[in-house]
């Protein structure tokens, strides 16, 4: 086993950081107060860091709301490598793996955990760069397999349940107006018609608490 | 081998079909029946706190599991095929109750035609009209014929919806091109999230005839005949790709389980993967002995059987009879054979995405909340001067928007997908996109079908099932009339930014179309172009019955679960009133 690496999180900028709604209102976000100190699953804390920097510049905290940094993003996709995804435990990886068409889906060989290792060899330096520099990097491997999965982790990353380790304090749910898996809606849904209705976020955490029955994340599978 | 107890009957697949069948028999026959599924038991309570989109719609908990058998694909028959490495395009479902679990819950009749589409086209439109290579052929069986089972289907599921033809009748806020009901709906339709009330609004406005998607997914508190009884929709935007938190849904292992489990002639075995359907001649027919299976600890494992019922999801009913060799594969070359033809998907298409000023409130909704048209489905409008046959609804899906899958979308005047720009403005427009879609009927053809893939193997070494499957002009101009009709309804919504779907291009394995595949166990009145009966029996071995959308011809643009409850009902019906007393072919 290796040594235990950790990655530690200034979140401590996210507690009461000021954005816009949908409706041109300012809102107060809440988040995470105290720093983190996270044991990483899967990156060693240089890959960690390079993955930080990229998804940082996909989805930047910027005057348009927090981002990558603040919902804990690199936390989100170090765990989805180390837990069965990223070892391809269901996709079917039966030989002869050979090219085709873009219709037919990815064919390729390598696990996720494998286009993360090689991929980030590329971006080697990258989180000393200036912004701008990062951008111009990034723009020229929009095209690659690895792109494309960091760019879908950091979605997936910011608006995923606290539970898998995104979307710090329901950070993204804030920016878009998602409230979460709310039980019901029924008295809601046929009024507030053209009309914004945001009622706060629920999380699987607390629908867990209510029922009384742990959730397991896929990714604490193994 | 281990070789067990002969049973009276062996049901492979415990979703919809196999557990409707087994409660079919089991209620009325003291008959000793057996589902082998293949997939693990829900426990009580599973679905309670499974609310999570990243594990559920992402990372497909629900669905089966590519990495030990999925199926190949290749668009045309001089052309290579390749595994679909992580299913897409549609999602069959693992675990007791199947697909039939995780879906939506729209459950519209077929339109009348659908079950003799060759001869209405025929008739209407000449034989030139006809596509070269098509496939079509009349099902065996008339809506009329079938109407009663529809009843019975929609009494079980406790249907919510407006009537839109009763008893020959049209009726204002239903789909008047429907075949006639003899009935109303169980129940009221759902209620009207604000998305689909702008569609109805703006489709009423253009002179259209919007009606709101018959539900499966209940507007009242509903008792069904069984005694089961399942509370109204609560529009917390879970549906497909979940089970249902709270049972509103109807799925198999809510609305059929409970009852099975009251009757002690049927046994639900979990973990059992069938794998050949064993057979030896009688005369010039087959007879099926039974089944042969995996056991959950690995054992192989022989169940005989006097009868045997085939209702595993619907490629894989085909995959088994040709695995087992049962009954003539079909050869596209000489148009021999039956076994594996009339594969069809259904068009299901994005139509047009619209971007709105004010916000829709997308997270509130239910899988079958939303609207349609039925202007442009199947004949209801004259194609002698149009560039294609058949046709489909126009409509919007309400179904309850998650941010993982819905984030991203921007006007076209944005050229960037992530950075600053592109999230500012992803942002903006999360909650104001929609789309307007399009669901079509898919033609059978002579060059789509399935045969065994002879490179790619499953877990167990057998071959996996391979798909010839494209789409024809046929489709593609069918999709580029109705995204005109979309963009219309789209406008006249209110839309401030309109980007028309691009053209239907080749059959795409990546992109979730909907899992309503058809065909490959095909009906109809003749063995020499169909593999089972109008009563769903095989032609080859009377004593097996193949149930599902493996029966259908062709798609019917409407989405299958119904049709396919009412099929299996009937088939039930022919083997308890028909078959039992003699058997041997039902007449």
């Amino acid at each position: 086993m290796r040594r235990r690496e950790f990655l530690t999180l200034s979140a401590a900028s996210v507690g009461g950081l000021l954005v816009y709604t949908l409706q041109g209102e300012p809102l107060r976000i809440s988040g995470e107060e105290k720093p983190l100190r996270i044991p990483l699953r899967f990156f060693t804390r240089e890959e960690a860091l390079l993955v930080a920097a990229a998804t940082a510049r996909i989805f930047p905290s910027d005057e348009s709301g927090p981002g990558a940094r603040e919902a804990n993003v690199t936390v989100y996709i170090d765990r989805q490598l180390a837990g069965p995804y990223g070892r391809d435990a269901h996709r079917y990886t039966h030989p002869p793996f050979e090219e085709s068409e873009p219709e037919f889906g990815y064919q390729g060989k390598a696990t996720p955990r494998e286009i993360y290792r090689e991929g980030l060899k590329e971006l080697e330096g990258f989180d000393r760069l200036s912004a701008q520099e990062q951008d111009r990097r990034l723009q020229a491997m929009e095209d690659s397999v690895f792109f494309r999965l960091l760019r879908t982790h950091t979605i997936e990353g910011m608006f995923c349940d606290p539970v898998h380790g995104g979307n710090a304090g329901m950070i993204g749910w804030q920016l878009i107006g998602y409230p979460g898996p709310r039980m019901s809606n029924a008295g809601d849904v046929e009024t507030h018609y053209g009309q914004a209705f945001r009622p706060k976020p629920v999380n699987l955490e607390q629908l867990s608490q209510a029922f009384g029955r742990p959730y397991h994340p896929s990714e604490d599978g193994e | 081998m281990k070789t067990l107890p002969a049973v009276d009957v062996a049901i492979a697949g415990g979703g919809w079909s196999g557990l409707l069948m087994a409660k079919e028999l089991g209620a009325r026959t003291a008959l000793k029946i057996v589902v082998l599924e293949r997939g693990g038991p829900r426990a009580r309570g599973e679905y309670l706190s499974g609310m999570d989109e990243l594990d559920y719609a992402v990372r497909l908990r629900m669905m089966q599991d590519a990495s030990g058998e999925t199926v190949t694909l290749r668009h045309h028959s001089r052309q290579k095929a390749f595994p679909i490495r992580q299913l897409a395009s549609f999602l069959p479902g693992s675990g007791v109750g199947g697909a039939g679990e995780h879906w939506n819950g729209i459950t519209p009749r077929f339109l009348p035609d659908v079950f003799r589409v060759l001869s209405s086209t025929r008739e209407k439109y000449g034989e030139a009209r006809l596509p070269e290579d098509h496939r079509l052929q009349d099902w065996g069986i008339t809506y009329e014929e079938l109407e009663p089972y529809y009843v019975r289907a929609e009494t079980l599921l406790g249907t919510a919806g407006q009537a839109g033809n009763l008893r020959g009748s049209p009726m204002a806020g239903g789909n008047i091109f429907e075949g006639e009901r003899s009935g109303p709906f169980p129940l009221p339709p759902q209620k009207t999230p604000y998305l689909s009330a702008l569609f109805r609004d703006a489709a009423k406005s253009l002179g259209f005839h919007p009606y709101p998607h018959p539900s499966a997914i209940g507007s009242k508190v509903y008792t069904n005949p069984d005694g089961i009884t399942r509370p109204p929709c609560s529009y917390c935007g879970f549906c497909e790709r979940f089970g249902c938190m709270i049972g509103a849904k109807p799925q198999p292992t809510n609305l059929l389980l409970p009852v099975l489990s009251r009757q002690t002639n049927v046994e639900l075995r979990t973990g059992c993967s069938v794998r050949r359907l064993a057979h030896e001649s009688s005369g010039n027919d087959s007879r099926v002995t039974g089944v042969s299976y995996i056991d959950g600890s690995g054992e192989e494992v022989f169940q005989p059987a006097d009868i045997v019922v085939l209702a595993s999801w619907t490629l894989n009913n085909t995959r088994l009879l040709l695995l087992s060799q049962l009954g003539a594969a079909y050869d596209p070359e000489s148009r021999r054979g039956t076994a594996g033809s009339n594969l069809t998907h259904q068009v299901s298409h994005a139509g047009a995405t619209l971007f709105f000023d004010q916000p829709l409130n997308r997270f509130m909704g239910s899988g079958s909340a939303g609207f349609a048209i039925g202007d442009f489905d199947g004949d209801a409008f004259d194609h002698a001067k149009l560039p294609f046959l058949r046709g489909g609804t126009v409509m919007v899906s309400s179904y309850g928007s998650r941010p993982i899958q819905n984030f991203g979308t921007v006007p076209a005047s944005v050229k960037t997908r992530w950075g600053s720009e592109w999230k500012k403005a992803a942002i903006e427009h999360y909650d104001r996109t929609a789309t307007v879609g399009f669901l079509g009927e898919h033609l059978s053809y002579r060059g789509n079908f399935m045969d065994l893939d002879p490179v790619y193997k499953d877990r167990f070494g057998d071959p996996l099932l391979r798909m010839t499957l494209d789409w024809r002009d046929n489709e593609r101009n069918m999709v580029a009339f109705m995204t005109g009709k979309a963009a219309e309804i789209a406008r006249q919504m209110g839309g401030k930014d309109i980007i028309p779907a691009r053209p239907l291009g080749r059959y795409n394995a990546v992109s979730y179309q909907t899992t309503h595949l058809q065909g490959g166990a095909v009906m109809g009145s003749s063995p020499e172009t169909s593999v089972v009966s109008p009563y769903l029996q095989h032609w080859k071995a009377p004593n097996l019955f193949v149930v599902g959308a493996s029966s259908f011809p062709n798609n019917g643009s409407a989405n299958p679960t119904l049709t396919l409850l009412a099929l299996t009902m009937r088939s039930a019906d022919a083997i308890v009133g028909k078959y039992l007393k003699k058997p041997g072919r039902i007449g």
